[in-house]
C-alpha cells in the first residue's frame, strides 16, 4: 500500500470525523500526510487498495449534493469498500422517520461508515452519540464541511509547500457557510492568516470572537492575499434580503480579471463549487492561470480516502 | 368533628405578615387556625423540627399539556409532579391543543385538576383566538370561568394593534395579561441565542433584541392604558434594565425569571443537546448575572419554573427539529437554592415571597401566606437535605431535564393543600 509511515506516529484514535473545530494541527496534518499517499492510488492503471475491502459505507445524503457524493462514493469504491447510495430530500423537521430510526435501520444491515449530509447543524454529532458505526461529516447545516476544509488546506499546502504565514481571504456568505467555518479551522491551526470578506448582513453573530479578522471590502484585501477563496452564494440558504441586487454584490465582492490584476500574481483562487459564473467570479478568473478549481476536486478524493481509511483504522483498533 | 393538623418546631416563614420564627402552626379543617406557641394537643402532630413551614409554593408558569398532549404531561401526572415539588397551586399555560380559548376549556382543566386531587390548579386563557395574535379570545367568559389571566404564551403577539386592544378589553376584568416577549421578525428561525455558539455550533440564532423589542413596545402600551401587564420568563440583560425603568416609572408591570436562565448558559449548547433547547434561548454570563441583580435589587416578582415537558422520542430529534422546553418542576425549588440561596442573593423569607406571596398576588388570588383564616395550603421543607437529581425517580411523564445527576439542597418534606396533606417525602 501506497502510504508513507513517518518514524514519528501520531495514533489516529477518532472513528469519527465530525467537524475540524475539535482536531488539533497536528491531526489536521496527520490526514494531510494521510492523504498524500492515497493521492498515487489514482494515478495508477489499477485504481484500487484493499484497505475497507468488505466494508459497507452509506452516503446519507438529506440535502443535494453531487461533488461531495460522488466523491466520497468514488473514494469508498477504491478502497474496496461496497457502497450504498441513501439519498432522502427532506427537511429535518418534516414528519416521518427520524435521522436516529433512519441511521439504526442501517446500521440494523451492518454498515460501517455513515457518510452524513444534512441541513441541521449537529446532526452528525447525533448520530456519532447514538450509533457505533463510523461517521463522517459531508456537511451539516452551517456548521462544518470538515472534507471540504481539509481538501481546501491540502491544496494550499501542495502548491504552497505550507500555510504557515499566508494570508487567506475567505469571501461571501460566511454567515451561512459551512466551508468557510471548516477553512477557518483548519487554516488558522497550520498557521495561516484568515480574512473574512463580505457584506455585514452575511457576517454570523459575534464574528470578532472567531480567529479571523473581518473586511467589508475585497478592493483592500485582494493586494494582500496569498489565496482567496471564493464562497458560492447559496440562495436557498439567505433569509430575507442580505444584499439589495445581485449586481451590487458582484459590484463590491466579485473576483473579477479587473481586481484579479492588482492581486499577487501568484495567488491561489479557490472556489469549493458549484460556481456561479459571473456572480462570485467572472468566468475567465475561474478557468485562469491563477485557479486551482478543479486541482480541489481531485485533492478531495485523496483527502476523503484517507478520512474513509483512519476512521475505520480507528474504529477497527477500538474492536 | 372538625380534623386538626399542628405543625410543631418549624421555622415558619410567612413574609406577607413578617414571620421569620421558630414556632407552630394549627390547621383546622382546610383553614390556618393558629400560628405561634401552641401548647394544647392535636389530633395530628407533625413534628417540623429543623424544617421551613412556608406557605404553599406558587408555580404561575407550567404546560401541563392537557388537552392535546397527554403523551407528555396530563394535569394528572403534572400535579402530582407538583406537589411533590412543594407546589400547592400552579397555573397552566393556555397553549394546548386546542388552545385554552373558552369558558368550556377552562372548566375543563378545573375538571381535571379536581380529579387528580394533588394541587390546585388554575389556567390562563389565550389572548387570542387560536392564539394566532388576530382576533381577541372570550375573555369574559374565561375570567369568569376562573382563567387568571390571559397570554399566547409560546408565542407573543406580534401585531401591535392587536396587543393594544388585547390590554384595554382586559382592562374590564382586572387579571393580569401575560406576554412571551418575542418579535418573531428578530426572531426567525432561531433555535438558541445568537452569540458565538450559534455561530460555531451553525444553528441560527435569536436575538437578545427579539425579546427587548417586544417587551418595550408593550411597556408603551402598558404606559397608554395603565393595564397590568406581567412579563413572562425575562431572559437578557436588556430586558431587565427595560424593567427597571418601567418600574421606576410606576407601571402595573410584573415580571418573572426562571432556574435555567439564572443557571445555564449558551454554552450548554455545544454538544447538541436538545434538552438545553428553550425559549426564551439559554443567555450568556453577563445575562446571568444580570438576572440576579435584578432579583437581589427586587425586580424580579416571581420565580416560576416554566416546566415544559416533552417526549423522549421529539428530544432526541436533531437541534433544529427538536421542540424548545425544558421540564423542571420536581427539582425547581433546588434549583433555585443553588442560583440564589448559595450564593446569599436571596435568604429563605425573601425566596418564599418571590415563590409564593408575590405570586399569589400576580394572578390576584388569596393565597400565598399563613395569615390566620387563610386557606390550609402549606409546604415543609428540609432545607439542608442533599441529594442528586434523577428524571428517573419524576412523576413528571417526561424527563426532558439538564440537572439530572446535579447535586443539590433543599427537599420538599410535606405539602398540605387545603388542610390536606397531599405529599410526603
Amino acid at each position: 500500500m501506497a502510504i508513507k509511515r513517518k518514524s514519528k506516529q501520531l495514533k489516529w484514535r477518532r472513528k469519527h470525523l465530525l467537524g475540524l473545530r475539535e482536531l488539533n494541527a497536528e491531526e489536521i496534518t496527520y490526514i494531510l500526510d494521510t492523504a498524500k499517499g492515497f493521492e498515487l492510488i489514482s494515478t495508477r492503471s489499477v485504481k484500487k487498495a484493499p484497505p475497507l475491502r468488505g466494508k459497507v459505507v452509506v452516503n446519507l445524503f438529506f440535502e443535494d449534493s453531487t461533488r461531495t457524493r460522488n466523491s466520497f462514493a468514488l473514494a469508498a469504491n477504491r478502497l474496496s469498500a461496497d457502497v450504498i447510495e441513501f439519498t432522502k430530500k427532506t427537511s429535518a423537521v418534516s414528519k416521518g422517520e427520524t435521522l436516529l430510526d433512519t441511521a439504526r435501520n442501517l446500521e440494523a444491515m451492518g454498515i460501517d461508515i455513515i457518510v452524513i449530509r444534512h441541513s441541521a447543524g449537529g446532526a452528525p454529532k447525533l448520530l456519532s452519540r447514538n450509533i457505533n458505526a463510523c461517521v463522517i461529516n459531508a456537511g451539516d447545516g452551517f456548521c462544518e464541511h470538515p472534507t471540504q476544509g481539509l481538501l481546501d488546506v491540502y491544496t494550499i499546502r501542495k502548491i504552497k509547500g505550507t500555510l504557515d504565514g499566508l494570508k487567506i481571504a475567505i469571501v461571501g456568505d460566511i454567515a451561512h457557510s459551512r466551508v468557510a467555518r471548516s477553512d477557518m479551522w483548519a487554516m488558522t491551526k497550520l498557521g495561516a492568516e484568515v480574512i473574512f470578506v463580505g457584506p455585514p448582513t452575511l457576517m454570523p453573530t459575534q464574528v470578532r470572537r472567531l480567529p479571523v479578522s473581518v473586511s467589508y471590502s475585497l478592493d483592500e484585501v485582494i493586494e494582500k492575499v496569498d489565496v482567496i477563496n471564493m464562497l458560492r452564494i447559496q440562495f436557498e440558504r439567505l433569509g430575507g434580503n442580505p444584499f439589495p441586487s445581485v449586481r451590487e454584490y458582484s459590484h463590491y465582492f466579485g473576483l473579477t480579471v479587473e481586481r484579479m490584476k492588482r492581486a499577487k500574481p501568484d495567488i491561489l483562487v479557490m472556489h469549493p463549487g458549484p460556481i456561479n459564473r459571473g456572480l462570485e467570479m467572472e468566468s475567465e478568473v475561474a478557468d485562469g492561470r491563477n485557479s486551482v478549481i478543479l486541482e480541489q476536486v481531485t485533492n478531495g478524493l485523496a483527502v476523503r480516502m484517507a478520512v474513509l481509511f483512519l476512521v475505520n483504522q480507528a474504529a477497527a483498533q477500538g474492536d | 368533628m372538625n380534623s386538626e393538623l399542628l405543625i410543631k418546631n418549624g421555622r415558619v416563614i410567612d413574609p406577607a405578615n413578617g414571620v421569620d420564627t421558630e414556632c407552630d402552626v394549627l390547621i383546622i379543617d382546610d383553614k390556618i387556625a393558629d400560628v405561634g406557641k401552641i401548647e394544647k394537643p392535636a389530633q395530628k402532630v407533625i413534628d417540623a423540627t429543623g424544617k421551613l413551614v412556608t406557605p404553599g409554593l406558587i408555580d404561575i408558569h407550567v404546560h401541563f399539556r392537557e388537552p392535546g398532549d397527554e403523551e407528555e404531561e396530563t394535569i394528572a401526572s403534572g400535579s402530582s409532579a407538583a406537589v411533590a415539588a412543594g407546589f400547592t397551586s400552579v397555573v397552566c399555560m393556555p397553549n394546548t391543543k386546542p388552545p385554552i380559548e373558552n369558558e368550556t376549556d377552562v372548566e375543563y382543566i378545573h375538571r381535571k385538576a379536581r380529579q387528580a386531587r394533588k394541587t390546585h390548579v388554575y389556567t390562563m386563557g389565550a389572548i387570542t383566538k387560536k392564539r394566532e395574535g388576530v382576533e381577541l379570545a372570550e375573555m369574559g367568559f374565561m375570567a369568569e370561568a376562573g382563567a387568571v389571566g390571559f397570554t399566547d404564551d409560546g408565542r407573543g403577539v406580534q401585531d401591535q394593534s392587536v396587543m393594544l386592544r388585547a390590554l384595554k378589553y382586559a382592562d374590564m376584568f382586572d387579571v393580569i395579561v401575560a406576554q412571551h416577549c418575542q418579535d418573531n421578525g428578530f426572531a426567525g428561525n432561531g433555535v438558541m441565542n445568537a452569540g458565538y455558539y450559534s455561530t460555531i455550533l451553525g444553528l441560527p440564532g435569536i436575538d437578545p433584541l427579539a425579546e427587548e423589542a417586544m417587551l418595550w413596545r408593550d411597556i408603551q402600551l402598558v404606559k397608554k392604558t395603565n393595564v397590568r401587564y406581567h412579563a413572562l420568563h425575562i431572559s437578557t440583560s436588556g430586558s431587565v434594565e427595560l424593567i427597571r425603568a418601567a418600574k421606576k416609572d410606576s407601571l402595573p408591570i410584573t415580571c418573572e425569571v426562571t432556574p435555567h436562565h439564572l443557571l445555564l448558559t449558551d454554552e450548554c449548547c455545544a454538544e447538541y443537546d436538545t434538552n438545553y433547547k428553550v425559549n426564551p434561548p439559554l443567555r450568556s454570563a453577563k445575562d446571568i448575572e444580570a438576572l440576579k441583580e435584578a432579583v437581589a435589587e427586587g425586580l424580579i416578582d416571581a420565580l416560576v419554573t416554566d416546566h415544559a415537558p416533552h417526549l423522549q422520542s421529539e428530544k432526541e430529534l436533531e437541534f433544529l427539529a427538536a421542540p424548545f422546553g425544558i421540564a423542571s418542576l420536581e427539582c425547581v425549588l433546588s434549583l433555585y437554592v443553588k442560583a440564589l440561596i448559595e450564593p446569599g442573593i436571596l435568604a429563605w423569607p425573601a425566596l418564599i415571597r418571590l415563590m409564593a406571596e408575590k405570586p399569589a398576588k400576580i394572578i390576584g388570588v388569596d393565597k400565598g401566606t399563613l395569615g390566620v383564616g387563610k386557606q390550609a395550603d402549606v409546604t415543609i421543607i428540609d432545607p439542608k437535605a442533599e441529594y442528586e437529581i434523577d428524571v428517573n425517580k419524576f412523576r413528571s411523564k417526561s424527563k426532558n431535564c439538564p440537572y439530572h445527576g446535579w447535586k443539590v439542597t433543599g427537599m420538599v418534606e410535606k405539602t398540605i393543600v387545603g388542610g390536606e396533606i397531599r405529599y410526603e417525602a
